[in-house]
């Protein structure tokens, strides 16, 4: 085992065989994350790891620092402090949602073939491989049937799916999403976190996903970290989330109720 | 009896200088103009026209060619744009007109100073309308190889462009530098909008920009046929606008040629007009629950 040296530093874990180097079973680990934006502190102290196929639901009231901590991990936000271990070419990233017109001529399959190179100088030359991949990421997560329509025209669970593509594509081992049920109606809800469950249960993709609700999430979520008032607690649903708990990361009285297997927090007196 | 292809028109030196220039004109704002739609930054583009106004009279006062003064103009407002970042509407717009104001009243003052020098208006009607026909066959090779350097850095930058308006978040966390990408993307933008100034004048060249571009937008699905519709409904409309107004020598008042100008921007507007009237083939309205089906069950 090796002693996490003092300072801030964030590994690149490539130069550190890809693993972190004192659990190996685990793709990515916060140690003692904290995170100052314009001055104010915003997380202090978030510390939990992931192992592979795990199902962790990062939730938290709107504010609370979600996205904040999705954009360390990311490596988009430097922390003020503590430790983060990932081997960021094992990520792939869903953004919350696309800034695209309904009349701009990308279609579903475009974003997906972006994820394969869209990073890469130069333009990709179209291939029958190429296109045979794209089609089976899209019907992976059930989205071959638009595959020819522009992503603009799509609905807000149509686009959700082609971002999980286009992100799937370059076959990663960790899933970080942004809010990906947030304006959604119900049932394309249920069918995106179907989508994701599936893709941690069957095909060992471990999942991280942000979210304001944790109702939707209750049957398929390992792990849950409630990140609120700056802090954030991890663990099981039904440790984590408890009147006490909550009580102490919001720093004031909060009462969980659970009601037919749904959970709500609510502010007491 | 007058022909469509007036006697003459091939054999024409500043005829066949008029189409290689507007070739190039048109591939070029065609193919940057897809992106310039495409991320949004249409206003970016007419700001840079009204600076390269400024650009090109100065150039025309010190008796330099003008697209010397587009270029050089543009090219500086595309950096000032991107260190004070108002390359989108949104972004400080009051202050971006006041100072676009400022350019433009500029344009005007060496203009005017420049009519006094040669006692003629032809030269500013030159610098807002441009003037195809009366290009320096000396500056054709500089005007070519810009149009082609700035095509060749937005094909290297195709796909990351293409990414960065997909989500900017998302190729930052694929490790691309968006803002040095979104630079030299201006830069190329700058570069576009000054050969077109050239050909159509400052004030129009945001025409050939947009024009083709947002055509080919409503007919074509993808990105890559976008750029070739679009690049290829420029060259029409340049090519038929430079016939025309050749043929327009003979036309009320008699003697005296239409500008191309006109002739360009009206037929890109008939481009535009006609992609309506061709109905865009839409797929029947779906409901996405009907349509998707359960997760499990992929459709076919």
């Amino acid at each position: 085992m090796q002693e996490a040296p003092n300072g801030v530093t964030v590994p690149d874990l490539r130069q550190a065989g890809g693993r972190p180097p004192t659990a190996p079973e685990d793709l990515l680990r916060l140690e003692g994350i904290g995170v100052r934006l314009g001055g104010r502190q915003v997380l202090s102290d978030v510390s939990f790891s992931l192992g592979k196929g795990e199902f962790t639901g990062i939730i938290g009231p709107n504010g609370a620092g979600k996205t904040t901590l999705l954009r360390v991990i990311l490596g988009l936000i430097e922390p003020s402090g503590g430790r983060v271990f990932v081997d960021k070419k094992s990520v792939g990233y869903v953004p919350q949602k696309l800034v695209i017109d309904p009349d701009m001529p990308l279609r579903a399959r475009d974003v997906v073939s972006l994820g394969l190179d869209g990073h890469r100088l130069g333009f990709g030359f179209p291939s029958r491989q190429r296109r045979e991949l794209v089609e089976a990421t899209l019907a992976d997560v059930g989205a071959a049937g638009y595959a020819d329509t522009r992503v603009g025209e799509l609905s807000g669970g149509e686009q959700q799916r082609v971002l999980i593509a286009h992100a799937l594509i370059s076959r990663p081992k960790l899933l970080l999403l942004d809010e990906p049920l947030a304006n959604l109606d119900l049932r394309s809800e249920q069918e995106i976190v179907a989508v994701l469950g599936k893709l941690a249960r069957e095909h060992g993709i471990s999942v991280l996903l942000s979210a304001h609700d944790m109702n939707p999430l209750l049957g398929v979520m390992d792990r849950i970290v409630y990140v609120a008032n700056g802090h954030a607690a991890s663990g099981p649903t039904d440790e984590v989330v408890t009147s006490a708990g909550l009580t102490e990361l919001y720093g004031h009285h909060v009462d969980v109720v659970r009601v037919h297997g749904r959970v709500l927090v609510v502010a007491g007196e | 009896m007058h022909y469509l292809f007036e006697p003459g028109l091939f054999s024409s030196g500043p005829v066949k200088t008029a189409l290689l220039v507007g070739a190039i004109v048109a591939i070029t704002s065609g193919v940057i103009g897809v992106f310039t739609v495409l991320r949004g930054q249409s206003f970016a583009g007419h700001s840079l026209a009204d600076v390269a106004t400024t650009g090109g009279s100065g150039a025309f006062l010190v008796g330099l060619n003008q697209f010397w003064g587009f270029l050089a103009a543009g090219i500086a407002a595309a950096a000032l744009m991107e260190a004070i970042g108002v390359q989108r509407r949104r972004g400080r717009d009051v202050a971006t007109g006041v100072v676009l104001g400022a350019a433009l009243g500029a344009a005007a003052l060496f203009l005017y100073l420049g009519t006094l020098q040669t006692a003629t208006t032809g030269a500013s009607f030159t610098v807002l309308f441009g003037s195809i026909f009366v290009i320096s066959p000396d500056t054709v090779p500089a005007l070519v190889a810009s149009g082609v350097i700035a095509l060749l850095v937005v094909a290297v930058l195709a796909r990351v462009l293409l990414l960065t308006s997909v989500s900017p978040d998302l190729a930052r966390a694929r490790g691309v530098n968006v803002r040095l990408v979104g630079t030299a993307y201006l830069a190329a933008l700058a570069v576009s909008v000054s050969l077109a100034a050239v050909a159509i004048g400052a004030v129009l060249s945001t025409a050939l920009l947009i024009g083709p571009s947002a055509t080919a937008l409503r007919v074509t699905k993808s990105p890559a046929r976008a750029m070739a519709a679009s690049a290829l409904a420029g060259l029409a409309a340049t090519w038929i606008g430079i016939v025309l107004a050749y043929d327009s020598y003979y036309w009320p008042p008699h003697g005296h040629g239409w500008p191309v100008s006109f002739f360009v921007v009206a037929l890109v507007l008939v481009g535009y007009l006609l992609s309506y009237v061709r109905p865009r083939k839409r797929q029947a309205p779906r409901s996405p629950h009907v349509e998707e089906g359960s997760p499990e069950c992929s459709p076919a």
